[in-house]
């Protein structure tokens, strides 16, 4: 035996190693899940060389002089059919030619169908002769990192720095509670501290290899920009997982049963995964909601995370999540040592 | 001792304790919500002995030997162990004994090799790995997953948890208790073996036949209250007879065996020489006898003249459950 191998802080933390290495769902949750949830997504919003609308008309000069144009799909079809085929969103929109002009049929709370309107009318206002005022021309760019794989990455990363922190540390300790473990541990000479710093050691190293496949996947599958600097990534990556190291031990500090310590801990993710913008941007929801929603740990995560890998942010422009992640790892922290229950 | 000192620290500082006990308790109280658990225990183990807590369930077994431990503050009283204390000793003790509780479950998917190098780690000196895991003898299971053990091989993985660090002391909390008949033999072997090896130890069990094995001193409890201490042999002495006779009567010719209609008067028993004295419990009655082979003959006789008939009849020698009887009158399996 060396020095290392009587090592208590380094037995606890292989431990916690081997433990979560032979509990093949945990492996799919963390390592695989979200490498598949990236590619469903990135194949669901994939964007196509320019976006086609299906729109139709009700007569056949009206669908000749948009068939012509490339952005969209037109086809002809009498009024009752037409708003057959808006109500099960085959087509954006309709045009209808009555006797006092043309009427266009579609919901205008749909940005495509209101693209859809512009695209139509744009159309046959010239096929009818009308001439543009103004001389323009289209320059076409293609930039990464304004796509929406490049907006969901970070987010899936911070929903997934989440859950395997939480889950990891949570279960397991409670699991040792229920089964006595802990009980037994604290009769041994083992330092309280060291238990609990070696489930942040194992998180930290396992954390390296689901942060590297998941982004390098995403780096070269979709070509998911990194516009700044990758140790501030990594820090921020670290900090992140602290601090829903910190929640699921407080989650777990108390709680007997794993039924308890799943309910609490859904309680406490359900709303970050509706409210953080790990999907579409958090700044959708109302401005009442808007304080609580930015206080939330995984929305100042994923926000540091965007503006790092999309904008090209240095983490001292970003001051306002960094302090809000700081105190969501030191608080709960701070607590869940005072309130733990070793028995 | 068989301490090797593996990691090239200092040898172990002598016993502070010298020739004082190795555990002392003195006017211990434990109350549970409105459960008075334990109730001004007083004990005291010598270093050496093998010391047994016996009793039935909800006895406060389990609470005094937490209280030892240092697992459960207790509201009351003073604890000692090879001369410290919990309040000031805590990370020495924690050094010096070896705990195994009751219904400790190790991780299922580590191996019985790795579960004791967690626990050897936290000890600053002991025996290897190896030797713990031969002292257990699972030498055979050394690789396998802890939870494709039997229950007689996870209690010895418990048990060389407990060892690992060497202890001074060693607390065995129902070692037994849910194993086959033939993992318990194999787990009092262990315990015989580390007695031999001169030993402290002090454990629960609330089979009475493990207490006679095992251990050199017994204390029985009872609602949180010892009501006998000594020997086995000296226990057994106290309730006046060597075996215990047990029969049932019927009066009439039927060999039914419900109680007689008029009890039958201990006085026409204990009158019979050789028999010490009589108990009735559930229409079964029960003599402590001296002379077996003697007085077996005379009771017949007796029964013969009250005109009763046998429906049962038996006899075993004096056991602890037989002085946990006189004492409470309840058996020890009853709750």
């Amino acid at each position: 035996m060396n020095s290392l191998e009587l090592s208590s802080l380094y037995q606890l933390t292989i431990v916690r190693f081997r433990l979560l290495l032979r509990e093949p769902e945990a492996v799919f949750w963390i390592f695989i899940f979200p490498i598949l949830l990236a590619v469903g997504l990135g194949i669901a919003f994939r964007n196509r060389p320019a976006d086609v609308l299906p729109v139709a008309a009700t007569t056949p000069q009206l669908t000749q002089a948009l068939a012509r144009d490339p952005g969209l799909s037109a086809s002809a079809m009498d009024e009752p059919a037409g708003a057959h085929a808006l109500a099960t969103g085959n087509i954006l929109l309709l045009a209808i030619q009555r006797p006092d002009g043309i009427a266009y049929k579609y919901d205008d709370t749909n940005p495509d169908a209101r693209t859809a309107r512009l695209i139509v009318d744009r159309d046959l206002q010239s096929a009818a002769g009308q001439q543009p005022s103004v001389r323009v021309t289209d320059q076409l760019v293609h930039e990464t990192g304004a796509r929406y794989i490049d907006f969901v990455v970070p987010g899936l990363l911070g929903m997934n720095l989440m859950g395997s922190a939480m889950w990891g540390l949570g279960f397991s300790i409670v699991e040792a509670r229920q089964k006595k473990l802990l009980k037994r541990l604290v009769a041994s000479p083992m330092p309280r501290w060291q238990y609990l710093t070696s489930f942040l050691l194992s998180r930290l190293a396992m954390l390296v290899v689901e942060v590297v496949a998941f982004l390098g996947f995403a780096r070269l599958a979709f070509g998911v920009p990194f516009r700044g600097s990758l140790w501030q990534l990594a820090l921020l990556c670290v900090i992140t997982s602290l601090v829903f190291s910190a929640l699921g031990l407080l989650v777990a500090s108390r709680a007997k049963t794993m039924e308890a310590v799943s309910g609490l801990m859904n309680l406490v993710m359900l709303p970050m995964w509706i409210l953080s913008g790990v999907f579409f941007s958090a700044s959708r929801f109302p401005a009442v909601i808007q304080p609580v929603v930015r206080a939330l740990p995984l929305t100042a995560a994923i926000d540091a995370m965007r503006g790092n890998m999309l904008q090209g942010l240095n983490l001292s422009q970003m001051l306002v999540p960094v302090t809000i992640l700081l105190a969501w790892f030191i608080v709960p922290f701070a607590v869940s040592l005072r309130i733990f229950r070793w028995r | 001792m068989t301490a090797t000192a593996t990691n090239g620290s200092p040898a172990a500082p002598p016993p502070a304790h010298a020739n004082g006990p190795s555990l002392l308790l003195r006017g211990v109280r434990k109350a549970f919500a409105d459960v008075l658990a334990v109730d001004g225990l007083d004990l005291e183990v010598a270093p050496g002995e093998c010391f047994g807590l016996l009793g039935p369930n909800g006895a406060g077994k389990t609470t005094t030997i937490e209280i030892c431990e240092g697992l459960t503050p207790p509201d009351s009283g003073t604890v000692e162990l090879l001369g410290l204390n919990w309040a000031t000793g805590a990370t020495q003790l924690r050094q010096r004994i070896g705990i195994q509780l009751q219904e400790t479950q190790f991780p299922d998917k580590l191996t019985v090799e790795e579960t004791l190098r967690l626990f050897r780690s936290f000890f600053r000196r002991g025996i290897s790995v190896d030797e713990s895991i031969k002292t257990a003898q699972l030498e055979e299971k050394r690789g396998a997953r802890v939870g494709t053990l039997s229950g007689g091989q996870k209690q010895r993985l418990a048990m060389a948890c407990a060892l690992v660090g060497d202890p001074e002391l060693l607390f065995l909390d129902e070692p037994t208790t849910g194993l086959d008949p033939q993992a318990r033999r194999h787990l009092w072997d262990l315990v015989e073996a580390l007695k031999q090896a001169g030993r402290t130890i002090i454990l629960t069990t609330h089979y009475m036949e493990e207490a006679e094995q095992l251990c050199g001193r017994v204390a029985i409890m009872d609602h949180g209250r010892v009501i006998a201490l000594g020997t086995p042999q000296q226990l057994i002495a106290t309730v006046g007879g060597e075996d215990i006779v047990e029969f049932a009567v019927s009066s009439n010719e039927s060999a039914s065996a419900d109680p007689p209609q008029t009890p039958l008067d201990p006085a026409v028993f204990t009158a019979i020489a050789g028999v010490q004295s009589h108990r009735a419990h559930a229409g079964l009655h029960q003599l402590s006898v001296s002379e077996l082979h003697t007085a077996v003959p005379r009771i017949f006789a007796a029964l013969r003249e009250q005109g009763l008939h046998l429906s049962e009849f038996r006899t075993h020698s004096a056991s602890l459950e037989d002085v946990f009887v006189r004492l409470t009158g309840r058996n020890l399996r009853d709750e």
